[in-house]
């Protein structure tokens, strides 16, 4: 038994056959092209980079379909080493004055570039020297027309032991049903094999050196993607051990897809609504998989992060498009982006804003209101999208009445413009604003004049109402969701909108609370949002709570003087309850 | 020809992203550009040559650019250096 601590990707056990991936060995040979074939050879060469990069193309496409925005950018590096004038134009250069064949070209500038790398002592430079082999691989392959080999009939269940993955073949092992695990020699944390294999979902270990000398064809061998471990030819009680962890897991995971299945009701069968937050097209599956009531806030700030220029309507329509065919008749809140000043100059606006107090400056409505063009971009795009779906619009960092009027007024216009150019559009999508400072929160029955539902953004209002900057060391303890002017201050949101048969959603960190939530729904919050990964957390605390009881405590709740008096009678009732 | 020294100011140091971004931003000129950093000189225009800077924050480099659009040229790196690569 030989045991191997490499870095562990993946959760999760697999136990099984080794199933050895040759690395595809390039053996480049140096030849003097004859000085009348060399424009042949420049030309080979460059149909050779032509290929690589439609190669790179498609890689890119699939990625960005089963994978989404953020892994296809990683391919992008790619595109951008295709692109460099060492490969450009040195290598061709070389091919003209040394008259070398393009693949021993190509090998020698390469390997200059290598030597310089492996002067520089940190991983992450290290990791992007595996990049530059792989891209001078591929434009190999291309020379030389040969195809990389990827395991294409594997009958049994096997664990893939190889020296390095490529995205490309990441992809394959997705398709391959019987790959149980993998294991490499090469990667690190921050390799993008590593940002790649989080999201197949099978245990993987990399970063393990030599496994492939270690390992051989069917040898046994079991993948703790937990702890990083590979064990090769493990003892009959290692195998009983782990054969034991396996079920231990399996039944955790049926325990929560179980929970999935189930409503999200108290013991005495009340049904509390409970949603999700999305903060991008990223995890719609996942989103998909969980039977939630919806899409409670759908922000939209990554549309404009980490880009220059602003995000075009077709752009937008189309990712408004594909979350709302994937939420089908559940809704999905869509707020507009709550974006601070320091993102405007990446969107070719000239003004330079510097402000000593982001959180009380030029953000959400204010900065859209300002550049109503943003604004007018965002709204179309959600309306243009809206046909037959469930959608709703909400605006963010909402102060006053006065500028609901004005974005009210923006949507007519678009709503005008749409009809005009005879463009489909849902015609009542209803329109709500977050209540997240404490001027909106105070004014909540003036608000319900103009909007048809609310969503208290409690990190933000908590933050404003305590005056408690909560990435501020020396007071971040005093931000309390438990503070009787918190509780008080969503008492009177839930009991105005309710008067009015209106509804009103939480979407802040305190609903994603054991404690919180329980306050929240006491209060009378009509529905909760929470993070993906918090929702099914929660939707068991809910199951494990009584509505009627929960509903009797909030007069105490509302009249005690101190927030530890309120967590005590939370924490008694969890306790108890269960 | 126009030099100009420029400091690393993003926390992460000219990583794969800033890299890839000044090599960008190179290629959109006909000068040749060169950043040179302790004496050892890259072009520009190579993401690959940009690594080997391995760069970290603080780093001084001097950049170096010949040709007809050299002033735009540096004028549009050093904005770029001073925008952090828009790393938060």
């Amino acid at each position: 038994m030989i045991i191997k601590k490499g870095i562990g990707i993946n959760m999760g056990i697999a136990i099984g056959k080794a199933y050895i991936m040759d690395e595809d060995n390039v053996v480049v040979e140096k030849k003097i092209i004859q000085k009348e074939k060399i424009k042949d050879e420049i030309n080979r060469y460059r149909m050779a980079l032509l290929k690589t990069k439609e190669d790179i193309d498609v890689i890119r496409t699939h990625v960005l379909e089963s994978l989404g925005k953020e892994h296809a950018k990683l391919i992008d590096a790619h595109s951008m080493i295709l692109r460099d004038p060492l490969i450009t134009k040195d290598v061709i250069n070389l091919i003209t004055n040394e008259k070398y064949n393009a693949e021993y070209a190509l090998t020698v500038k390469i390997e200059e570039i290598l030597k310089k790398f492996d002067n520089i002592n940190n991983s992450f430079f290290v990791e992007r020297k595996n990049e530059i082999i792989e891209i001078s691989r591929k434009i190999i392959f291309n020379l030389t027309n040969t195809k990389r080999n990827f395991v294409t009939n594997i009958n049994e269940s096997v664990i893939l032991v190889s020296n390095n993955i490529y995205p490309a073949d990441i992809l394959n092992i997705r398709k391959h049903a019987n790959i149980l695990a993998f294991c490499i020699n090469l990667g690190s944390k921050t390799s993008h094999t590593a940002l790649f294999a989080q999201n197949i979902g099978i245990p993987a270990v990399v970063g393990l050196g030599d496994i492939t000398k270690i390992i051989k064809n069917d040898d046994l061998v079991i993948v703790n993607g937990e702890d990083g471990l590979v064990i090769v030819d493990p003892t009959p009680r290692m195998i009983e051990e782990y054969n034991t962890k396996k079920e231990q897991l399996h039944k955790n995971e049926m325990y929560l897809s179980k929970i999935k299945k189930l409503p999200a009701v108290t013991r005495d069968n009340k049904k509390i609504n409970l949603m999700i937050n999305l903060d991008s097209q990223d995890n719609l599956d996942e989103y998909k998989s969980l039977n939630s009531d919806g899409i409670g806030l759908f922000r939209t700030e990554f549309l404009y992060l980490n880009r220059n220029g602003i995000p075009s309507e077709d752009e937008q329509v189309d990712i408004y498009k594909k979350v709302l065919s994937s939420s089908g008749q559940l809704s999905v809140v869509i707020r507009t982006a709550d974006i601070g000043a320091d993102k405007v100059s990446n969107m070719g606006i000239k003004e330079m804003v510097l402000e000593t107090n982001p959180f009380m400056g030029f953000r959400g409505i204010r900065l859209f209101l300002r550049y109503p063009d943003l604004l007018k971009t965002q709204l179309k795009a959600i309306y243009r999208a809206s046909p037959s779906r469930n959608v709703r619009i909400m605006i963010p960092m909402v102060t006053s009445v006065d500028e609901i009027l004005q974005v009210k007024s923006i949507m007519d216009d678009i709503k005008k413009e749409l009809t005009a150019k005879n463009i489909d559009f849902n015609q009542n999508i209803p329109f709500g604003v977050m209540i997240e400072v404490p001027s909106s929160a105070i004014i909540t029955d003036h608000i319900l004049e103009y909007v048809d539902f609310l969503s208290v953004g409690t990190n933000d209002l908590i933050q404003y109402l305590l005056a408690v900057d909560r990435v501020n060391q020396y007071v971040s303890s005093m931000y309390d969701p438990f503070h009787p002017a918190v509780l008080r201050i969503l008492n009177l949101v839930f009991q105005t909108a309710h008067k009015k048969g209106k509804k009103v959603s939480v979407c802040g960190e305190m609903a994603a609370d054991l404690l919180g939530s329980m306050a929240l729904i006491s209060l009378g919050a009509d529905s909760l949002s929470v993070p993906l990964k918090m929702f099914l957390k929660i939707k068991q605390h809910i199951r494990n709570l009584n509505y009627e009881r929960l509903m009797s405590l909030s007069t105490k709740i509302l009249n005690s003087d101190l927030s530890a008096k309120t967590v005590e009678l939370l924490q008694n009732e969890l306790t108890n309850g269960n | 020809m126009i030099k100009k020294e420029i400091t690393v100011q993003n926390a992460q140091g000219l990583h794969a992203r800033p890299c890839g971004m000044i090599s960008n931003t190179a290629m959109k000129f006909m000068s040749d550009i060169k950043l040179i950093k302790d004496g050892y000189e890259v072009n520009a225009k190579s993401i690959m040559g940009l690594l080997t800077l391995a760069a970290s924050k603080g780093s001084k480099i001097i950049v170096v650019a010949d040709g007809k659009d050299e002033e735009t040229a540096v004028k549009e790196l050093e904005e770029l250096f001073a925008s952090s690569f828009d790393e938060d």
